[in-house]
């Protein structure tokens, strides 16, 4: 269910985050369209889309980085600026690009982040401690930041991310250009975070992780939010089932409630035929063909 | 708190790079020395003393000038458009004023410890330098400004390759003409009275009369001072609108 732009937003307790009409523009191009959203407390919540959906700016404007053209984000009814500093200080954010201080170490990294966040000397210490020994980076603590794998710069990011105890963890792509299994231990990792009650908000364009990791998702298509739902009922919007088949020089695909629909439309093709339970990739296509592509 | 952090990740990075910045920062000032000093002043006389002391504070005003401006405005230049660490900042709890206060006075510092090592090279050279407080506010105040030029420069510019532009059309002649090398009456008319508005000129003039008069030795700080505010202002604003 979208919330239309005339639906009056709650910016109650229940939803920690609030987007209203929130627009990005950029000249001619738009790249976040009217966005209205609320994501709960603790909620592990993921923004999927393509390159270009308007995922980034939406994490670059709630971080403060870039200012809606109009619209507005709140925190817990408190409306996010980029002076009004005990709401930054609330938000942890892993951005997609690796922006660590090369020059300096992973400790002197992450006690940069402390102190800018106003924490006391002995509370620094140990909390880089904990997260050094959480993202099992404790034997590279003194190491310059450049010289870390790219899986362990990942990790570094997150633990900065997280030293001034945020509520809400915005994740922009944090697993690109990793590896799978280096991709797995972060799943680990992020899940282990919400299960704590951090609220995260996450993008991709893995449809797998959304798929794996967020509670509700929500589809986003040319700057605009096309669906929001949990993973299951969105991948039962379209079939839980899908028969793929070759015609024309081109894999197409049928969607079906159940297996047996599909192994009964599949009864009279010729060649070779695949049946498989959907995906939210499968979701993904479908939706953002009909509903964007027209 | 914030304003000290910013200065703490400065110093980090200071003793990280030490030796390749207190080698880099001498080069310059050096190769002036041994030109103007050695080479082309040996013998040559201005306004009655050895053109090697003439030549010291415009030489301590050019070289604070380029390093507190490039300190600064390459590092916010790189850290915004290439490494992306300037978002550290940007997403932190500090507010803009902070920021900006902070990144200028790292700047600042940097150019003072250019001064330093100039003064000591002037020992060397035996250049009658005479090292006192007015000299040290001057100097400070200077670094200050060009250091707030740089962090407005640094958020405007969008490339590397602009910022070089910026340093050849606006820090290289003001190096040459804001009378650090000659004096500044041998300028025709019109000129004279425009590089006489130019912050690098008040800093040269007063490190070389030291406040002989009562009247120029209060402009010249007033002018470098309403050059500091209106850097900061404008930084600061550009800022809050950067993205």
């Amino acid at each position: 269910m979208i919330d239309d732009g005339e639906e009056v937003v709650e910016r109650g307790k229940a939803n920690l985050l609030v987007f209203e009409s929130l627009t990005k523009k950029y000249g001619a191009i738009t790249a976040v369209d009217n966005l209205n959203l609320k994501i709960g407390r603790s909620e592990f919540f993921g923004l999927l889309g393509p390159n270009g959906a308007g995922k980034t700016t939406t994490i670059r404007m709630l971080s403060t980085l870039t200012t809606p053209s109009s619209g507005s984000i709140y925190i817990d009814g408190l409306k996010i600026d980029r002076n009004l500093t005990g709401i930054k200080a609330r938000i942890g954010v892993v951005p997609q690009h690796m922006n660590l201080e090369g020059e300096m170490t992973a400790w002197q990294n992450l006690e940069l982040h402390g102190r800018l966040y106003g924490l006391k000397k002995e509370a620094r210490q140990q909390r880089i401690e904990e997260l050094l020994e959480f993202t099992e980076l404790s034997d590279r603590a003194h190491d310059l930041a450049r010289k870390l794998s790219g899986g362990m710069k990942r990790k570094l990011m997150i633990a900065r991310a997280l030293m001034h105890r945020p509520e809400i963890l915005l994740m922009d792509e944090p697993t690109v250009g990793l590896d799978a299994a280096v991709r797995r231990k972060m799943w680990d990792l992020m899940k282990g975070l919400n299960k704590n009650g951090l609220t995260v908000l996450l993008t991709t364009h893995y449809i797998e992780e959304a798929e794996i990791l967020c509670g509700r998702v929500g589809l986003m298509n040319g700057g605009k939010l096309v669906e929001l739902d949990t993973p299951d009922n969105l991948i039962a919007k379209t079939g839980r089932f899908v028969l793929e088949y070759f015609e024309n020089g081109e894999t197409r695909s049928r969607f079906f409630a159940s297996r047996q629909d599909a192994i009964q439309s599949a009864a009279g093709m010729e060649g070779g035929v695949n049946i498989r339970p959907a995906n939210l990739e499968d979701t993904f296509i479908t939706l953002t063909n009909r509903k964007v592509g027209g | 708190m914030q304003f000290m952090t910013i200065l703490w990740q400065e110093y980090v990075l200071f003793k990280a790079k030490f030796w390749s910045i207190t080698t880099g920062t001498m080069i310059a000032p050096v190769l002036y020395l041994i030109a103007f000093g050695w080479g082309l002043g040996s013998g040559m006389q201005v306004g009655g003393s050895s053109y090697i002391d003439f030549v010291i504070p415009g030489i301590i005003a050019l070289t604070t000038m380029t390093v507190s401006f490039s300190t600064i405005a390459n590092d916010i230049n790189i850290s915004r458009t290439y490494t992306m660490t300037f978002e550290e900042f940007m997403i932190a709890p500090v507010s803009m004023l902070v920021l900006a206060l902070g990144k200028i006075t790292a700047g600042a510092l940097r150019g003072l410890y250019s001064a330093f090592i100039i003064i000591l090279l002037a020992m060397i050279f035996r250049a009658g330098l005479q090292v006192d407080g007015y000299l040290l506010l001057l100097t400070t105040l200077n670094c200050l400004v060009f250091s707030a030029l740089g962090f407005t420069a640094g958020l405007l510019i969008q490339s590397h390759g602009d910022m070089a532009k910026f340093n050849s059309f606006i820090i290289t002649p003001m190096s040459f003409l804001c009378g650090t090398f000659f004096p500044l009456d041998r300028m025709p008319s019109g000129i004279k009275e425009f590089i006489w508005l130019l912050p690098l000129t008040h800093t040269t003039l007063a490190l070389r009369d030291r406040g002989s008069d009562i009247l120029s030795a209060f402009i010249h700080p007033v002018v470098l001072l309403l050059y500091l505010l209106i850097f900061l202002v404008v930084g600061v604003m550009i800022c809050n609108r950067a993205e």
